[in-house]
């Protein structure tokens, strides 16, 4: 293959889409001094929302948190942009609340376009990639434009969201098309596929936009704010405040009426649609068919912006005609007059297939070429975005010969994330959710500072006096958790009193204050007035001492199942091994362990296809296989 | 940290068992299990010597025995073993075994203890390559035999309380995954029925752990009815041979006769008793009494009728007592060969089994045989039928013990996220009995139940 290529430009790493991913990667990578190209085939696309004007959600909102955490933007970018925030499953446990905030999508694009635009070593140019450059090793060396222009990069992430081969459907209308009417990314496909990577085809959709003044927002429900607003951002020094209301509607029989009288009519059932689509996120025509017993279903309107009258109709994706969805939008009651300014789409595109990717999200048979975001087979801009920090940080590690940044499971919902990706694969679009995590007790939104911001640090995101920041609130988390174990109370009466009029039984002997704290009915706050010597606390600091103490039990299961998890995730396993060759395996695990290359023991239990019995054999086969090499019992504990 | 126990001798009536535990704790929980005699402690035992003394659970003296020490490397697997021998008794040996998983061991899968042993360094490098065959050997052995008990009664009642479970975290997980969508609050008090009901099916199946012992060991059957119906005759017939004195006197048989009979894989454990009817004679009392208590122990019972006679007060109140009875019943109507008597048919239609058969002539044995191999073969869903295994019963205490813990966090009040994670403990371990992951069952439980999305 020709590696005398004539470069209009050379780049450390060229990131081709500015979306969520592109993004969170670029700006990674140019900050971790790698000098960086961004290419978009529309600068006014960068960091586009082109589904829900919202940030955050359950399991979402732990990846905001993290890749914040991480040293990212998406958690700034939120916080500067928000309408509306609130924190979801409030009651239900620390492990599932989950912050989400309604954003001003032009003002979150304006927002990322500018930190991309200030970052120094980072170059954003508006372009499409038609063409990934190899030298003669078949390792990655470049990009060429539509233009013909070549571009030098010693490292390629590819974060092409819908674009590539994107088709919208419309009922019977279908036509080539990226997100929100810009251009799609025809060619960069073959490229791809020429270098063998394995590409296949997803779908999404998305609901229409509707005009605010045609809405009687009487007849519809309102929901507000939180009062008191947590940021995302553990760095966020700003007050914030809700800016809009949005509003609850329902759909009717005569919505469900119209719907399946004009079925047929929908892309969805008309064959033309190839592409697989997402279980987590059905068209309101698939919910209509699907659970036909439901006699409503519930639709949110979210407003696009400050400055916009556009809003948006959550739960109402769909990919009927026209004419069809304004006559069942209209079936709704305060939707009566309503105007659609935007019509609901499904579209369909090309992506990977993830168990491609080592987890650091290279390919593995493809050195320098990288994926993230809906690519390697995701949906949701968050999940985009933590997976384009990770690929940014270690396309930067590796570039710069330092060790790989690989997040388990049990550090985090991004490693969570990942681990599924490369492991599971996917066969329709991944959405991130709390019952993913095994370790869900661990992996909290209160706590993604604790777990992840020293990994920042270590690579190069997190400044000196934020890993200071952190090392001290850990220290005051300790101090004050040990002396809420250490502080006695009497059984005085009005003590006794106040555990009466929670509900809780009266002590009779003296207790200890973590004691008291770990009754549900019970508070750190509550108990304050029986806590003479308690210290000046930030909440961030106290908030974790009492779950700590709450939770303790719980905390040290999941410990110890993160222990048993560790243990066989330490035994690494060779991507050169051929599994045929291990006597005592069966064959349909020898095939998925070649397929899927395994990196650790821990990995390969967690293809689907290996049971507990090759698990075993391939122990004994790595403790003997060190031990013939002379390296001891490598594979014993 | 991790003990694992099992038994290492063979599963057979002996004179003694082996219980072997090994791990880093295995001293430990040796010493909860084992009290020297004497002033000894376990914990102060050396490498390579042994203590008698008595075996416990829970403050229940089980047995008396020997323990013997290894300490690590020094033993078989390289880590620290406790052996405690017991008396040769399956039941004991269970016991045993049982009180060693209740004080913090875990039952030994097939292989492990060579698995360790090989892990520890202790078995050299040309035993590698066997000792991985046995362990696929076992794998596909697994796979074969998960085929077999997935047409058993405990997979589909594991699978079933399992169901229940999924379903429940799915609800759970909707829930928590999806706050804003318009899905049925989770009930507490349903939810709690949920946890108790699975509580109790698991329970249940812990129970049938000992009736599967009964069914390896022998099922416990007798053969009862008045005196002089031919209950010696049937049982001589099943056994092949003159075991027991068959005379016309009635009460020739003073005391219970026991024996073991095979037919097909089901072994019997057949006893003969006295006739059941009012006597003076006091020997031949307490073999009426014993008789009677057999009864209540039975899993079996042949009740045998002259059908040669019309039936007597005597033959209904019997028929009655058998219809309350717990245990299988089969009536059978003897003396076919001396020609029936009406009356039999009408007064046994409520007993589901009951054959005319001739013990004299042994007409009618391989009908009896069919119901008998049909009864213990078919796995229905009555507990007798269910086999659980040591490996198997360890998941169900886990099990067991994640529900209680999770009912126990809901009654206090604790959040769901919390009880969440016991309840998916407890799935976790019914799913070691089929080999799947609990996780992604959730997910697709919630994909396919609720709808769920933007």
């Amino acid at each position: 293959m020709q590696s005398d290529y004539s470069y209009l430009a050379e780049f450390d790493i060229a990131v081709v889409g500015a979306g969520h991913a592109g993004c969170e990667a670029a700006l990674a990578a140019a900050r971790l001094g790698m000098k960086t190209a961004l290419f978009t085939i529309s600068l006014d696309s960068v960091a586009n929302m082109p589904c829900n004007p919202s940030i955050g959600g359950t399991a979402k909102g732990h990846l905001v948190r993290e890749i914040d955490a991480l040293g990212g933007e998406m958690g700034k970018a939120a916080d500067a942009t928000m309408l509306q925030s609130r924190i979801l499953n409030r009651g239900k446990g620390p492990a599932v609340h989950s912050l989400r905030v309604q954003s001003d999508r032009v003002k979150y694009h304006e927002y990322m376009k500018s930190a991309v635009e200030h970052t120094e070593g980072l170059y954003l140019k508006q372009d499409e990639i038609t063409d990934l450059l190899t030298d003669e090793g078949g390792k990655i060396c470049g990009v060429r434009s539509k233009l013909g222009s070549c571009y030098g990069a010693r490292a390629v992430i590819i974060a092409g969201g819908t674009y590539l081969k994107g088709k919208v459907f419309v009922g019977d209308a279908v036509y080539e098309s990226g997100p929100d009417a810009t251009l799609p990314a025809n060619k960069l496909s073959a490229s791809l596929e020429s270098l063998g990577v394995v590409l296949r085809r997803f779908k999404t959709g998305t609901p229409c936009r509707v005009h605010r003044r045609s809405i009687d927002f009487s007849k519809l429900e309102r929901q507000d704010g939180d009062e008191e607003i947590t940021p995302f951002s553990f760095e966020n020094k700003r007050e914030l405040r809700n800016r809009v209301p949005c509003y609850i509607g329902y759909t009717n029989e005569r919505t469900h009426e119209v719907i399946l009288k004009n079925i047929e009519r929908s892309a969805m059932y008309s064959g033309h649609i190839e592409g697989v689509g997402p279980r987590y996120c059905p068209s309101i025509e698939d919910k209509v068919r699907r659970f036909s017993e439901r006699p409503r279903h519930q639709l949110f309107i979210e407003p696009m912006g400050l400055d916009t009258e556009e809003c948006y109709v959550q739960g109402m994706s769909s990919s009927l005609p026209e004419d069809v969805q304004l006559e069942f939008m209209r079936t709704i009651e305060g939707l009566e007059n309503v105007e659609i300014m935007r019509n609901a789409y499904a579209i369909e595109y090309d992506c990977c297939d993830p168990t491609q990717l080592l987890a650091t999200l290279e390919f593995k048979e493809i050195e320098g070429l990288y994926g993230a975001g809906q690519f390697n087979g995701t949906s949701g801009y968050e999940e985009a975005a933590a997976q384009g920090i990770v690929a940014g940080i270690n396309a930067a590690l590796k570039l710069k010969g330092e060790e790989p940044m690989i997040l388990d499971r049990a550090s985090s919902y991004i490693g969570t994330l990942i681990d599924d990706l490369v492991t599971k694969g996917c066969s329709d679009p991944y959405r991130m959710l709390t019952s993913r995590s095994e370790y869900r007790l661990l992996l909290r939104e209160d706590n993604a500072d604790l777990r992840l911001t020293e990994t920042g640090y270590r690579v190069g995101l997190i400044s000196r006096e934020r890993y200071e920041r952190l090392i001290e609130k850990k220290r005051l988390i300790e101090q004050e958790t040990q002396r809420l174990k250490h502080v006695n109370l009497g059984p005085s009466e009005q003590l006794n009193e106040y555990l009466e009029s929670m509900g809780t039984e009266r002590i009779s002997t003296g207790i200890k204050l973590s004691q008291l704290i770990k009754r549900p009915q019970l508070s750190y706050e509550g108990l304050a007035q029986f806590d003479e010597k308690r210290p000046e606390l930030d909440k961030e600091v106290w908030e974790q001492a009492e779950l700590n103490i709450k939770y303790e039990g719980y905390i040290a299961i999941q410990m110890e199942q993160v222990e048993a998890m560790r243990k066989l995730e330490k035994k690494a396993l060779s991507p050169d091994t051929d599994y045929r060759e291990i006597r005592g395996l069966r064959l349909e695990a020898a095939e998925k362990l070649n397929k899927i290359k395994p990196l650790s023991v821990g990995q390969a239990s967690r293809i689907s296809g290996v049971n507990p019995a090759d698990v075993n054999v391939l122990l004994i086969w790595l403790s003997a296989y060190g031990r013939e090499k002379g390296e001891g019992d490598g594979g014993a504990d | 940290m991790s003990v694992i126990c099992a038994i290492s001798t063979a599963q057979a009536p002996g004179a003694i068992s082996v219980i072997r535990l090994s791990g880093e704790g295995a001293i430990e929980v040796a010493a909860r299990v084992f009290e020297p005699a004497g002033n000894k402690r376990v914990s102060d035992m050396a490498g390579y010597s042994c203590a008698y003394g008595e075996i416990k659970s829970g403050g229940e003296r089980i047995d008396d025995g020997v323990l013997t020490i290894f300490r690590a490397p020094h033993s078989y697997t390289g880590e620290n073993v406790a052996e405690i021998s017991c008396h040769g008794g399956i039941y004991v040996t269970q016991r045993v075994l049982r009180a060693c998983c209740e004080n913090g061991a875990k039952a030994a899968q097939r292989g492990e203890f060579t698995k360790l042993a090989f892990l520890n360094g202790k078995l050299s490098l040309t035993q590698a390559e066997s000792v991985m065959d046995t362990i696929s050997a076992q794998g596909e052995l697994t796979l074969r035999s998960a085929k077999l008990i997935r047409e058993g009664a405990l997979y589909k009642r594991s699978e079933s309380v399992k169901g229940r479970l999924i379903k429940l975290l799915a609800q759970l997980a909707a829930w928590a995954d999806y706050p804003e969508e318009d899905l049925p609050e989770v009930e507490l008090e349903t939810m709690r029925g949920t946890i108790e009901s699975c509580e109790r099916e698991i329970n249940t199946l812990i129970k049938s752990f000992d009736n599967g012992m009964i069914l390896r060991r022998g099922i416990p059957t007798a053969i009862i009815g008045k005196p002089n119906v031919g209950k010696s005759t049937l049982m001589n017939l099943m056994l092949g041979y003159e075991r027991a004195i068959v005379t016309d006197i009635a009460g020739t048989t003073r005391d219970l006769l026991e024996e073991t009979v095979r037919i097909g894989d089901i072994t019997l454990k057949l006893t003969d008793t006295a006739g059941l009817r009012k006597t003076n004679d006091e020997v031949e009392k307490i073999g009426v009494e014993m008789a009677q208590r057999r009864l209540g122990e039975s899993a079996l019972i042949l009740a045998v009728f002259d059908g040669s006679k019309a039936p007597d007060r005597e033959d209904e109140q019997l028929i009655e007592q058998l219809k309350q009875s717990s245990g299988r019943v089969i009536a059978i109507i003897n003396k076919s060969d001396l020609g029936l008597e009406a009356g039999y048919t009408e007064l046994c239609g409520e007993l589901t089994n009951v054959i005319e058969l001739s013990a004299k002539s042994g007409e009618g044995k391989g009908e009896l045989e069919r119901i008998i191999g049909r009864m213990f073969t078919s796995f229905d869903e009555e507990d007798g039928g269910i086999f659980v295994n040591e490996r198997q019963k360890a998941c169900l205490d886990e099990a067991m013990r994640s529900l209680t813990e999770g009912r126990t966090a809901l009654d206090m009040g604790m959040t769901l996220d919390a009880v969440t994670i016991s309840l998916e403990q407890a799935a976790g371990a019914l799913a070691e009995l089929s080999g799947e992951r609990i996780s992604e069952s959730v997910v697709d439980e919630v994909f396919s139940r609720f709808c769920v999305g933007k």
